[in-house]
């Protein structure tokens, strides 16, 4: 029996094998993926300060700390299923059966669909897909492209593309449905953008950003948005121009396009069809937590978080004996923060009570010096679930 | 042969040293480099379509590329349902796109059970019948 099994090598999954190491603690780490580093791999923007966040190299950089301290690692190992018993927990996976004593899940986030007609065709994907495409496989996913869905990911990760010479269209709405709701409604969408508007070398969203907490300032500026778009790194980004549909018989030809009302109702008649032969579809990001459910954890629905998030306190303990969480699965934040969130759940395994307190004033640190923040009501998310494990006590 | 790749980039730098690998896909051969998924592999040759709708035949290709959708899924030496975007080429891999399939359970979608409720009735219908 193991002392520990991660579920995940991105960068939670491996800060905490690391921390668990120096405890020399018997350390399992399981990835599906081919190559460890989780999403991290993808990674590619640069900080305000002008330096390159690369997560290839901070991938590297774990990998070479996990190395010396001879860390295994798995990759290509698909966990499906968890059992409970008495002394730990059994993994199920595609290779074999792996009895622990304790188990950090650290399995990230996955993209929240947003379909809209046509999305099935080939050369439609997930906003993700093409960054793993661009910088971890270096393959290009098209010619020209448009992005659906204009949030923080998506933004980041067109911009990406862009750096890797693919040509973009623009970035608009997905048409508005049942499921894509508060992504195809302009209002919402722009309260978003202002978040994000110190990013752009645009005057327009700089003056946005200053009037960030007025709410009828950006009223207006939805109501008044030019029917240009607004640039970003020279790509229009459109609030009030929705995608209808995507054309194409074997793969993507072209998408419909139509301007919308403030409120992300299509406006007859403005219908126009542009020709591109991919689209990126992002629809946000949500905690990937299946596994600690049928684990048997508890859970809490917290929108600040991303979704359900399974119950966990500041040491990310859950109230489950020997489960613990890490990363993204515990709220969608930036892999800085999945990080430093790794470095406590490993010394929290590894019974380092003072080490574990330490990470935890980190874990704030990077909280409060993070540039993009994904949700910004994120502390009080946090503050939510930590008080929901009270009640497991 | 790879006309898709990125072989250079302004900060990941050039894609070198590159161990190349050959597979098949549905009797044609491909090159791909070493640590290529299958997915990739066929990105960088051109090749997006994976599979078509078992029921429909609609074509398909891959969506969310991290495992989660199995929208690319794929023949593998004779094993079914394997992940082209989580399974790395191997030499001579023998890979098939997903095929149209027979459609057995000939109804229109309005006959099917919406709730347990409606699925455990129809059931004790057929059985009774």
């Amino acid at each position: 029996m193991l002392d520990v099994v991660i579920i995940g090598a991105g960068p939670a999954g491996l800060s905490a094998a690391i921390a668990c190491r120096e405890s020399n603690l018997d350390v399992l780490v399981i990835d599906e993926f081919p190559k460890p580093g989780g999403r991290l791999l993808g990674q590619l923007h640069q900080e305000p300060t002008g330096e390159w966040w690369n997560g290839i190299k901070e991938t590297e950089a774990l990998l070479n700390k996990a190395n010396a301290l001879n860390t295994k690692i798995k990759c290509g190992v698909s966990c499906h299923h968890i059992e409970k018993t008495d002394d730990g927990y059994i993994i199920h996976t595609n290779t074999a059966l792996i009895k622990t004593k304790k188990l950090l899940i650290a399995t990230g986030a996955a993209e929240t669909a947003a379909p809209i007609p046509g999305w099935t065709l080939p050369g439609v994907m997930s906003i993700g897909a093409a960054q793993v495409m661009t910088n971890v496989h270096r393959v290009q996913v098209g010619k020209r492209g448009i992005v659906v869905g204009v949030n923080v990911l998506s933004a980041a990760i067109a911009r990406e593309l862009q750096i890797a010479g693919i040509d973009l269209h623009s970035m608009a709405l997905p048409v508005k449905n049942t499921v894509t709701k508060d992504h195809a409604h302009p209002g919402k969408v722009m309260d978003g953008l202002v978040r994000i508007a110190h990013l752009a070398p645009s005057a327009f969203l700089r003056f946005g950003s200053k009037f960030a907490q007025s709410a009828k300032v950006r009223e207006m500026a939805v109501k008044l948005y030019p029917s240009g778009g607004v640039k970003m790194w020279g790509m229009p980004i459109h609030i009030r121009k929705a995608i209808t549909k995507i054309n194409g018989t074997n793969q993507v030809e072209s998408v419909t396009m139509s301007n919308v009302t403030p409120e992300g109702d299509i406006i007859p008649g403005t219908e126009e069809i542009i020709k591109v032969d991919f689209v990126c579809i992002a629809g946000g990001l949500y905690p990937l937590s299946e596994l600690a459910s049928v684990a048997g954890c508890p859970f809490r629905h917290i929108e600040e978080l991303g979704g359900h998030v399974p119950v966990h306190n500041e040491r990310m303990e859950t109230p489950l004996e020997g489960l613990y969480v890490a990363g993204n699965i515990t709220g969608i934040e930036s892999a800085k923060v999945a990080r430093a969130q790794g470095i406590v759940a490993g010394y929290t395994i590894a019974g380092d009570v003072a080490k574990a307190e330490s990470a935890m004033q980190d874990v704030k640190a990077i909280r409060e010096a993070a540039s993009i923040q994904f949700h910004p009501q994120i502390k009080a998310g946090r503050a939510k679930i930590h008080r929901a494990f009270q009640e497991y006590v | 042969m790879t006309t898709n790749r990125i072989l250079n980039h302004p900060v990941l730098g050039p894609v070198e040293n590159k161990t190349p690998v050959t597979f098949t896909f549905d009797g044609q051969t491909f090159e791909g480099f070493e640590g290529d998924t299958i997915a990739s592999a066929l990105l960088a040759n051109g090749i997006r379509q994976l599979r078509v709708h078992e029921e429909t035949g609609a074509p398909r290709a891959i969506y969310c590329n991290i495992g989660h959708c199995f929208e690319c899924r794929v023949t593998v030496n004779k094993h079914e349902t394997v992940r082209a975007c989580m399974t790395t080429i191997q030499p001579d891999m023998v890979v098939e796109s997903g095929k149209m399939e027979p459609a057995p359970f000939n109804t229109s979608p309005e006959e099917w059970p919406r709730t347990y409720a409606e699925f455990e009735s129809k059931k004790e219908g057929d059985s009774n019948a």
